[in-house]
C-alpha cells in the first residue's frame, strides 16, 4: 500500500512541477521542447532493460529486445535531433 | 527499494531532469538543458541496472538490441533534413508508444509472480495508451511526410466505431483482472487499441496536426508513467508524468491559438470543409493574379505595364520596415533560404526586418522557428503574434510566404466561419501586403481570404521559391 502511495506522490509532484516549468517555455523553443520530452518519454527503456533481469523464455526475449530497440531509437534519436535543432538557433 | 539512500538518489536524478527542462528559456540554455536531461536519463538507466543486474544469459541480446538501434537512431537524426522534423518526431513518438506496450505485455505475461490489481490496472492503461499512440503516431508521421493524404479521412460511422472500440477495450481490460493467464486479454486489448489509435488519428489532418502531435506526445508520456507503475519504478513514473504535462500544455496552447476546443478538433474532424469548388478556383487564379495591378498601376501612370513582380520590387525597395510572415507553404516550397536571402538583402539596404510567427503556423508547435533558425535567421528577429501585431500598422510591407489562415482578416470580421474568433496576424494593416502563396485558394480552414482583394495587396501566386528568386533578381 505504501508503494502505491509513493508512486501517486511521485506522479502528482512530477506532473505539477513539470507543468510549472514547461508553461514558461517560449514559443520559439516549442519544437525542441517536444522533441526532447519525446526522448524523455522513452525512459521506458529503463523498464525494457529491466525485463532482462529475470528469466525469459524465447518469445518474451524477442519482445523484450524489440522494446529495448524501439525505446533506444526514441531516446537516442530524440536527444540527438534536439541538440542539432538547438545548435541552429543563433544570434548574430 | 524504499530505503532512504535509494529515494535520495532517485530524487537527485529527477531534480537534474527538471533543472534541464527549466533551462528551456533561451536557445543557449536549452542546449545545456537537453544535455542535462540526457544525462539524467543515463543515470536513471545505470541506477536501475545497478539495483537489478541483468542475467548474464540475457545481457548479450539486450546489449545488441541497444547498440544496433542507438546507432540507427543516431545516423537518422544526425542527417535528417529539418523540414522532416515533424514526421520524425511523430515516428519516434510511435516507437516510444510501442516500447511501452511491449514492456507491459512481457511484464504481465512473463513467468514472474501473479500481478496484483494495481499492476493489472496500470498495465491495462499502459498497453492501450502505448498501442493507440503507436498506431496514431505512425499515421501522423505518414501524413506529415506526405506518404498518405494530409487531409482528414472520415469513414462511415467513424464516431460509432470509436465508441465501439472504446467499449471493447474496456471489456478486454476487465478480463485482465480474471485469474489465469492474462496473455490473450492483453493481446486483444493491444489490437483493439491499435485500431482505436489509427481511427482517432486519421480524421485529424492539415492545420490541426500541431494539436494531434502534441496530444500524442502527452499520451506517450502517460503510457510511460503507467509502465513505471507496473514495474514500480519511481524514475519512470516521474519522467512519464513530466512528458505528459508538457504534451498537455502544448496541446492547450495550440487549441487556444486556434480558438477551438480539443473536443472540437478531435471529434469535429475538420470544420465545414473547403468549398468543393476548388477546381474553379484554380481555373480563375490566373485572372486574379493579373487583376490586382490595375488599381495600383493607375497611381503610377508612367508605368502602365507594371506587373505584380515589379510592383512588389518597388514596394520592397521603398520599404523602411518589413515584416515577414512565414507559413507551412514556405516549408512545402522549401523557400526558407530565399525568404531569408531577400530579407537579408533589404536589411543590408537599411530596411528594418522582423519575422512574425503565428503559434499554429506549420505542422507542429514552433515549426517555423526551427526552419528559420536553420536558414540562419537571428532568433531575436522572430516575434510572437502578441508582441508584433500592433506593429503592422506602422509597417511598409508585410511579406507573406505560404501563409493563409493565420493572416485571414475574416477571422476577426466574419461570424460563423471555422476560423471566426481565431487570433490572426494583422498583415492587412501594413501599407502593402506582398503575398507569395501558391494560389488564391483558401487555406486549410476553407475560408476565402479577403486580404487578396484589398487594394494594398500585391499577389505573386506560384511556387514561393521561384517567386522569391525572381524578386531577388529584380532587386539586385
Amino acid at each position: 500500500m505504501s508503494d502505491l502511495l509513493v508512486m501517486l506522490v511521485v506522479f502528482t509532484a512530477s506532473s505539477a512541477i513539470g507543468y510549472v516549468m514547461i508553461s514558461k517555455v517560449p514559443q520559439r523553443l516549442h519544437t525542441p521542447l517536444m522533441s526532447m520530452t519525446n526522448a524523455i518519454s522513452a525512459s521506458t527503456i529503463i523498464a525494457a532493460l529491466l525485463l532482462f533481469s529475470s528469466k525469459l523464455d524465447s518469445p518474451h526475449k524477442v519482445l523484450a529486445a524489440a522494446a529495448v530497440a524501439l525505446a533506444a531509437f526514441n531516446v537516442i534519436g530524440g536527444f540527438t535531433v534536439t541538440g542539432r535543432m538547438l545548435k541552429m538557433f543563433k544570434k548574430q | 527499494m524504499n530505503n532512504a539512500a535509494n529515494i535520495a538518489v532517485d530524487i537527485a536524478i529527477i531534480l537534474v531532469l527538471i533543472a534541464g527542462i527549466s533551462r528551456f528559456r533561451t536557445p543557449a540554455g536549452a542546449r545545456f538543458g537537453n544535455a542535462m536531461a540526457a544525462l539524467a536519463l543515463l543515470f536513471a538507466v545505470a541506477v536501475a541496472l545497478y539495483r537489478n543486474p541483468m542475467l548474464s544469459s540475457n545481457a548479450t541480446l539486450a546489449a545488441f538490441a541497444l547498440a544496433a538501434s542507438s546507432l540507427a537512431a543516431w545516423r537518422v537524426s544526425a542527417k535528417i533534413n529539418m523540414t522532416r522534423i515533424p514526421s520524425l518526431v511523430a515516428f519516434q513518438n510511435g516507437a516510444g508508444g510501442l516500447a511501452a506496450l511491449l514492456v507491459a505485455i512481457v511484464e504481465m505475461s512473463g513467468a514472474g509472480p501473479a500481478p496484483g490489481a494495481v499492476a493489472s490496472a496500470a498495465a491495462a492503461v499502459s498497453v492501450s495508451l502505448g498501442a493507440a499512440t503507436f498506431s496514431g503516431s505512425m499515421i501522423a508521421s505518414l501524413k506529415l511526410s506526405g506518404k498518405i493524404r494530409q487531409t482528414p479521412t472520415v469513414v462511415p460511422g467513424h464516431n460509432i466505431a470509436l465508441l465501439f472500440l472504446s467499449a471493447a477495450c474496456a471489456a478486454a481490460a476487465a478480463l485482465l483482472f480474471a485469474p489465469g493467464d492474462p496473455t490473450s486479454a492483453l493481446v486483444s486489448l493491444a489490437f483493439l487499441s491499435l485500431a482505436f489509435g489509427a481511427l482517432f488519428s486519421i480524421r485529424i489532418g492539415g492545420a490541426d496536426m500541431p494539436v494531434l502531435i502534441s496530444f500524442l506526445n502527452a499520451a506517450t508520456g502517460m503510457a510511460a508513467a503507467f509502465c513505471g507503475i507496473v514495474i514500480q519504478n519511481r524514475l519512470l513514473i516521474a519522467c512519464g508524468a513530466v512528458v505528459a504535462s508538457s504534451g498537455f500544455i502544448l496541446t492547450m496552447v495550440m487549441c487556444r491559438a486556434m480558438n477551438r476546443s480539443l473536443m472540437n478538433i478531435i471529434v469535429g474532424g475538420k470544420a465545414p470543409a473547403r468549398p468543393p469548388a476548388s477546381s474553379p478556383a484554380t481555373a480563375s487564379s490566373p485572372e486574379l493574379t493579373a487583376a490586382p495591378p490595375a488599381p495600383v498601376a493607375a497611381s503610377q501612370p508612367e508605368q502602365p505595364a507594371a506587373d505584380p513582380l515589379s510592383l512588389a520590387a518597388d514596394a520592397l525597395r521603398a520599404a523602411k520596415k518589413l515584416i515577414v510572415i512565414p507559413g507551412y507553404g514556405m516549408a512545402i516550397a522549401q523557400a526558407q533560404s530565399e525568404t531569408v536571402a531577400l530579407a537579408g538583402m533589404l536589411e543590408q539596404a537599411g530596411t528594418e526586418v522582423k519575422y512574425a510567427v503565428h503559434p499554429v503556423a506549420g505542422r507542429m508547435p514552433g515549426h517555423m522557428h526551427v526552419l528559420l533558425a536553420e536558414a540562419d535567421v537571428d532568433y531575436d528577429k522572430l516575434f510572437e503574434m502578441d508582441d508584433i501585431n500592433a506593429e503592422f500598422a506602422e509597417t511598409d510591407v508585410a511579406l507573406i510566404v505560404g501563409a493563409c489562415d493565420v493572416v485571414n482578416p475574416a477571422a476577426k470580421e466574419k461570424e460563423g466561419t471555422p476560423i471566426s474568433g481565431m487570433p490572426v496576424l494583422n498583415a492587412g494593416d501594413a501599407r502593402s501586403v506582398i503575398v507569395c502563396n501558391f494560389d488564391d485558394k483558401p487555406g486549410y480552414s476553407g475560408v476565402p481570404n479577403p486580404l487578396y482583394e484589398r487594394p494594398n495587396a500585391i499577389l505573386l501566386f506560384g511556387d514561393a521559391k521561384a517567386t522569391l528568386a525572381s524578386l531577388i533578381a529584380k532587386l539586385k
